[in-house]
């Protein structure tokens, strides 16, 4: 029954969607609160059936329940519970329907939280992500339902893929999710703007909280799923320029140049179409995805499993979506007025320049990603694009970006004053300059372009940090009043610094990592062991353990440096008898300080002489947890931001209030 | 200056647009730039032996991994045959193989011949489900004659080994999502 229960749900939400869109226009065109309030409470509605949905497709994989498709494709009797309930997200179907439950979430929270907002702008917001709602409710009851029960049902499952069976990879879709479709708030409101015919303060201080929330959820979400791959494939790689990993890039890049456009927005009331614009390009992006990742017409090292025609309505919906929105924006974006000029060198200017950059940068990606779908259709040959292309299209136009970003924050609004910058920041180029010089001359081998990417990240880090000296005054204040101007400093600032500083950690460690990585590959049988960086491997025994659901050969590999034991290692290949004897690597990583000593073991090989020796693939990944380190600075830093007081959304009043005592405090904003 | 616009907000304007041509012209011309240099082209087995792909150019190679074909030398170097219906390719790899390669299973290599017409893989992709065909291959093998679609017995190369799961290989262009 719950299965029903389920389908059922879903189709009264998909109701309660087209209610939404209906009386919510209704009651805007007419002015109706009746008709409004009708339109908000179908949305809250709508969510409380996905919500039932959602739990009803969890409680048939929780009980392993296999009369229904979508269980037996992706669950196993034996399969922990943890992983029974991240199945639930697990598959294409069951994807989708997070997807809806965070679409109709995230309309509800507009609903309930935006009880302030202006009445016609908010009833056009809840009208169009109901919109959304429809076309993604539409999808998934009637080509992706999940619900769908078999005449025959099996006794056991197959499995969720076991290499998805990590807890990384199990919260990897939450919050990846919560990115993609916490952008389609920022594309309702722009939708909403466009309709309306006006941006105002109100409209900024909505859109911006929602871009650096979804924005913070979507880079841990990446950040994990990067994470994932660099631990669950064994390759030792963190980022292939694959279509899947280009897919959530491009609108945490869309996303990143949005929340600084919506800064300007909302402080100054200038940039007006162009927020808009990049907030339909942000969904857009997510949407397109969404699309990419299913539809299966790029080939990808993380295939998703794909469905074509599902691809074609997916692809439909991303069309009517994105035409609406579009030919929107051209018809009404010129009515948009603009105000604040500004001189080219200021805040504003800089801002400007940033988006300008990423802008190019996720071009470049787009172009790189589709480049060969087009060229499959104009001249038959299949091509793919790789590394070497963002090597010379993204990390150039990356370069200049990350080498303008500390300026940014040093400008004041209106007229900066570009001397003034670089006085401050002198001290910081020079630790940059000096880093750069200390890892050419102390690293073997020499590497100019290490140097480089190293005082690169130097720069960013030293260049966060002076900013909030300059703020704080410190050395040309007296202690106590840098303290007092410390503690005075708008979490928003803190906020700047942290994402900033991640940014900056995340270019060392990937610089260094991709640089300076060294790769081992030896068959040895026990007692034997190998050398690498300065690391000695051995190879103690390998044994056999059981776990929940598979069987592992375990290696024991004692890692040691200069004699002294620094870690035990215990590599495991997992055979998942419940997953079709399905074959997976378990990595040992052995962190050293920033470092990684990274342990695969691979089959095993008969040797002349009898024995069995098994093959060991060893890396040394120097510096790779600032990779990890700097996404989830980026994310705080956001988060951070978010809990200013003068950016919590649902309290326009509070917010004028100490948006105007935060003035007081700080002349600078 | 005549030239310029009179009024402070087009002059503004003027200076942005002066600003961003620039930049969206450098990220065009790297992006058509990289497009000529830097991709890779795709061939099935057959297809890289007749169009004598040159030493040293980076490509990728789609096919079937011939049953029998696998050989793992003890210095963790892999050898193994990429095939279709036509004709087949010789490949070495020096790496973590995907745990979905199997013989009789679709892959794609990537990497350059050497002189000798040896593959010399640079990577192996790995597919996280073993349902999965990549696409390129489907079509490769379609070119090569070897793909019959829907009559439930996937590619037939001799003795192909099915996957585990025992569902046909061809689930995955036509069949549901997993």
């Amino acid at each position: 029954m719950i299965a029903e229960l389920g389908a059922f749900c879903m189709m009264l939400a998909l109701a309660l969607s087209l209610a939404q869109v209906g009386l919510s226009a209704a009651g805007r065109i007419r002015q109706s609160p009746v008709l409004q309030g009708a339109g908000e409470g179908a949305g809250i509605g709508a969510f409380l059936m996905v919500a039932i949905a959602f739990a009803s497709l969890m409680s048939a994989f929780v009980r392993s329940d296999f009369s229904v498709q979508n269980v037996v494709e992706n669950s196993h009797t034996a399969q922990p519970l943890f992983y029974k309930i991240a199945a639930t997200w697990g598959s294409h179907e069951g994807s989708m329907l997070l997807w809806n439950l965070c679409l109709t979430g995230f309309g509800a929270v507009i609903i309930i939280a935006g009880r302030h907002l202006p009445r016609n702008l908010k009833s056009t917001t809840v009208a169009t992500q109901g919109a959304l709602g429809v076309l993604f409710l539409a999808y998934t009851v009637f080509v992706s339902s999940p619900f769908l029960r078999l005449a025959n049902p099996p006794v056991e499952g197959n499995s969720l893929n076991p290499i998805l069976q990590d807890p990384a990879m199990a919260i990897h879709p939450p919050f990846l999710y919560s990115g993609y479709v916490g952008m389609s708030v920022v594309y309702s409101f722009a939708v909403a703007a466009l309709i309306e015919g006006r941006v105002d303060a109100a409209w900024a201080r909505w859109v911006r909280p929602w871009t650096l929330a979804a924005w913070s959820f979507l880079t841990v979400g990446i950040m994990l799923g990067s994470f994932w791959a660099y631990y669950e494939l064994g390759w030792g790689g963190w980022w292939f320029w694959d279509p899947v990993e280009n897919a959530s890039f491009m609108p945490w890049l869309a996303g990143a140049a949005l929340l600084h456009s919506a800064i300007v927005t909302e402080k100054r009331g200038a940039l007006l179409g162009w927020t808009v614009f990049l907030s339909l390009c942000t969904f857009t992006l997510s949407m397109l995805g969404a699309f990419l990742v299913r539809s299966g017409v790029l080939t990808s090292v993380h295939a998703f499993a794909v469905d074509p025609t599902r691809g074609g309505v997916l692809l439909v919906c991303l069309g009517i979506a994105a035409c609406t929105a579009f030919g929107l924006f051209a018809w009404r974006a010129p009515q948009l007025k603009g105000g604040g000029l500004f001189a080219p060198i200021s805040r504003e200017g800089a801002l400007v320049l940033n988006n300008l950059f990423l802008s190019a940068a996720t071009a470049t990606v787009l172009i790189g990603t589709l480049y060969p779908l087009v060229r499959q259709a104009l001249t038959n040959e299949p091509i793919s694009v790789g590394p070497p292309f963002y090597a010379m299209t993204f990390v150039p136009l990356m370069i200049v970006t990350l080498l303008l970003v500390p300026f940014g924050p040093l400008m004041a609004w209106k007229r900066g004053d570009i001397v003034g910058a670089l006085q401050r920041l002198w001290v910081a180029a020079v630790i940059a300059v000096l880093a750069g010089i200390l890892v050419l001359a102390v690293v073997q081998p020499h590497k100019a372009l290490t140097a480089a990417g190293v005082a690169l990240g130097g720069w960013l880090v030293a260049g966060a940090i002076a900013e909030i000296i300059e703020r704080a005054k410190l050395g040309r204040a007296s202690a106590g009043e840098s303290a007092r101007r410390l503690k005075g400093l708008p979490r928003g600032a803190w906020g700047t610094t942290l994402a900033h500083m991640g940014l900056g950690i995340f270019v060392l460690g990937a610089c260094f990592e991709t640089t300076f990585k060294a790769e081992l590959a030896q068959a040895l049988t026990p007692g034997e062991s190998m050398k690498l960086g300065g690391y000695e491997l051995r190879l103690d025994k390998v044994g056999t353990v059981e776990g929940e659901n598979y069987t592992a050969e375990q290696a024991t590999i004692t890692a040691t440096k200069n004699g002294s034991v620094v870690c035990t290692a215990n590599p495991e290949r997992r055979v998942w008898p419940g997953a079709g004897g399905q074959a997976t690597s378990k990595v040992a990583i052995c962190v050293q300080g920033p470092s990684d000593l990274y342990i695969v073991l691979g089959d095993p090989r008969p040797r002349a002489d009898g024995q069995t020796s098994h093959l060991i693939r060893s890396y040394w990944n120097p510096w790779a947890r600032f990779i990890w380190l700097g996404p989830i600075m980026m994310a705080l830093g956001g988060l951070v931001s978010l809990s200013d007081r003068r950016l919590r959304f649902a309290l326009p009043k509070a917010a004028r209030a100490s948006a105007a005592a935060g003035l007081a405090a700080e002349p600078a904003e | 200056m005549p030239i310029l616009p009179k009024s402070r907000k087009a002059r503004r304007r003027l200076m942005v647009v002066a600003v961003a041509a620039p930049i969206l012209a450098a990220a065009v011309g790297l992006s058509l730039w990289a497009s000529q240099s830097a991709i890779t082209f795709f061939y099935g087995p057959s297809e890289a032996r007749a169009k004598h792909v040159p030493a040293g150019q980076t490509v990728r190679i789609g096919g079937l991994v011939q049953p029998g074909s696998v050989i793992k030398a003890a210095d963790g170097e892999v050898r193994f045959s990429i095939a279709d219906k036509a004709g087949a390719v010789p490949a070495s790899y020096r790496g973590e193989l995907p745990d979905l390669f199997r013989e009789g299973q679709g892959v794609v290599a990537q990497g350059e011949f050497d002189r000798s017409g040896m593959f010399v893989a640079k990577t192996v992709l790995a597919k996280h489900d073993e349902k999965y065909m990549p696409k390129e291959v489907v079509d490769a093998l379609k070119k090569s004659g070897e793909w019959q679609k829907g009559d439930g017995s996937g590619p037939s190369l001799p003795a192909p080994s099915l996957p585990a799961s025992g569902k046909p290989v061809a689930d995955a262009t036509t069949g549901a999502a997993s």
